[in-house]
């Protein structure tokens, strides 16, 4: 398995280097955004309003918390389905965001934009939450506040671990998987 | 008759519930001890070791094993010889809920209504499955169980003329189908028989049975076997990055049914299957 650090923020340039498979450990800063965020993130940009945090070369982590307990940075932190955000990635991505971190496949929309844009899709792992959350040092709420855990928070992150699950030419982790 | 005050209910869900979202039973990091001896996929073989650090950081330190720590279903069996005192015991087992939940540090995922979706803040009401059954006691069991793999869940109604044959393409398919969005390897609950809403609740039922032991019901405990052996011929693998780890655990409850019915229903629990019992 070949282990690739990346620093944010993730240019087009590096994005398209990046192979389905490779493990990552990003270093920087992500997003979180998941439905509720993306839902009314949608509705700011329909209206022509300024999306509340960056989207160009970012990473959008598709990931709602628990609580901190005292003295913690975050809570529990791993990834949500990405399917769930198939409506809503092609946009993002046409605006710049250069990968998509959650978990499971995407729709067929879902890749041919990542081809088109030379973007990414990451798989963190399902139900890592405790040792994901080793790997965020510093967590800054950036909007949408009332939405709780689904609001959108800037984290800083130290080698996060995540797959590589679909490359810019639209290689899949997920496609060799059959009955 | 005997007296069991609705707040010691409350009080043990409270508790339970916190636990369930920390700690998985023994036997889960012992199947992926035994797993990682046989995956031969080497991104699957990362997962199951990532998995098992993730069980052990979140039971020393106190950090939910999922950040969705569910909607939480609450299977309550009170002895027809138990007279409940106090606040309505509906109310108890939600208020042990939502304490949990606060103290806990633990994730509010229940909204009030699903169309105008305003989270409840407190993770409650509970789904709640009651039973009478013989005895003094109260058993409750909690399982915080997260939708990731919910969402994925299934349920069919076969014709009676169908064979069992069928009902295992219909697990094994739902399983595919569910692939890495319910967070494989898995533990099913395979439901089959009763009716339209029977047939789920047994499923849901089945993912809370140990998953080391197996029917009494020969012909059940064969299929238990035989659908877990075919699931982990699929290649899904841990998080569905191929492999030879798609389940680790898979249970059946049978129920009579129609003599124009077989209805099938799969419940899928993520790895991390949380739930915690306790007699009162
Ligand atoms: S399916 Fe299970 S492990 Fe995966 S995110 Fe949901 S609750 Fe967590």
């Amino acid at each position: 398995m070949e282990v690739i650090n990346i620093t944010t923020p993730l240019t087009t340039d590096m994005a398209r280097q990046l192979q389905a498979g490779q493990l990552l450990l990003i270093s920087g800063t992500i997003y979180t955004a998941r439905d509720a965020a993306h839902k009314r993130l949608m509705g700011m940009l329909d209206r022509g309003e300024e999306s509340p945090f960056p989207l160009k070369n970012q990473i959008v982590y598709y990931a709602g918390p628990t609580p901190p307990a005292p003295g913690a940075v975050v809570g529990s932190i791993g990834p949500t389905s990405g399917y769930r955000m198939d409506a809503f990635a092609p946009r993002l991505y046409k605006l710049g965001v250069t990968a998509s971190m959650g978990k499971g496949g995407r729709s067929l929309e879902v890749v041919a934009s990542l081809k088109q844009y030379g973007a990414v899709y990451l798989a963190a792992i399902g139900g890592l939450g405790a040792l994901l959350s080793k790997h965020v040092t510093a967590v800054e709420m950036v909007a949408f506040e009332d939405l709780g855990t689904e609001a959108v928070r800037k984290l800083t992150v130290e080698k996060f671990p995540a797959i590589v699950a679909i490359d810019s030419k639209g290689v899949s982790v997920y496609e060799r998987n059959s009955v | 008759m005997r007296t069991v005050p609705t707040s010691d209910i409350r009080d043990v869900i409270a508790e339970i519930a916190v636990k369930a979202c920390m700690e998985v039973d023994v036997s889960v990091t012992d199947s992926f001890a035994k797993a990682l001896k046989t995956e031969t996929s080497e991104l699957g073989s990362y997962v199951l070791n990532q998995l098992i650090d993730n069980y052990d950081i979140a039971k020393r330190e106190r950090i939910p094993i999922c950040q969705d720590t569910g909607m939480v279903t609450v299977f309550c069996s009170v002895g027809q010889d138990v007279h409940l005192s106090g606040d309505p015991v509906e109310d108890m087992i939600n208020e042990g809920i939502r304490i949990g939940y606060e103290k806990g540090y633990l994730r509010k995922s229940v909204v009030r209504d699903p169309i105008d979706r305003v989270n409840t803040g407190d993770n409650t009401p509970a789904v709640i499955h009651y039973r009478i059954v013989p005895g003094d006691k109260v058993t409750v069991t909690v399982v915080p169980k997260g939708a990731g793999c919910e969402n994925m869940s299934k349920l069919t109604i076969l014709k009676p003329t169908q064979e069992l044959s069928d009902v295992k393409s219909f697990v094994k398919k739902s399983v595919f189908e569910a692939g890495a969005n319910a967070c494989p390897p898995f533990f099913i609950g395979v439901g089959i028989g009763g009716n339209f809403e029977k047939v789920a609740i047994l499923a849901k039922e089945a993912v809370t049975l140990p998953f080391t032991e197996r029917s009494e019901i020969p012909y059940v405990a064969k299929l238990e076997d035989e659908l877990l052996a075919e699931i982990n011929e699929l290649n899904l693998g841990p998080q569905g990055f191929g492999g030879k780890t798609t389940a680790l655990g898979l249970r059946v409850l049978v129920y009579p049914t129609h003599i124009a019915s077989l209805p099938v229903a799969v419940n899928i629990s993520c790895h991390a299957v949380r739930h915690e019992k306790a007699v009162i």
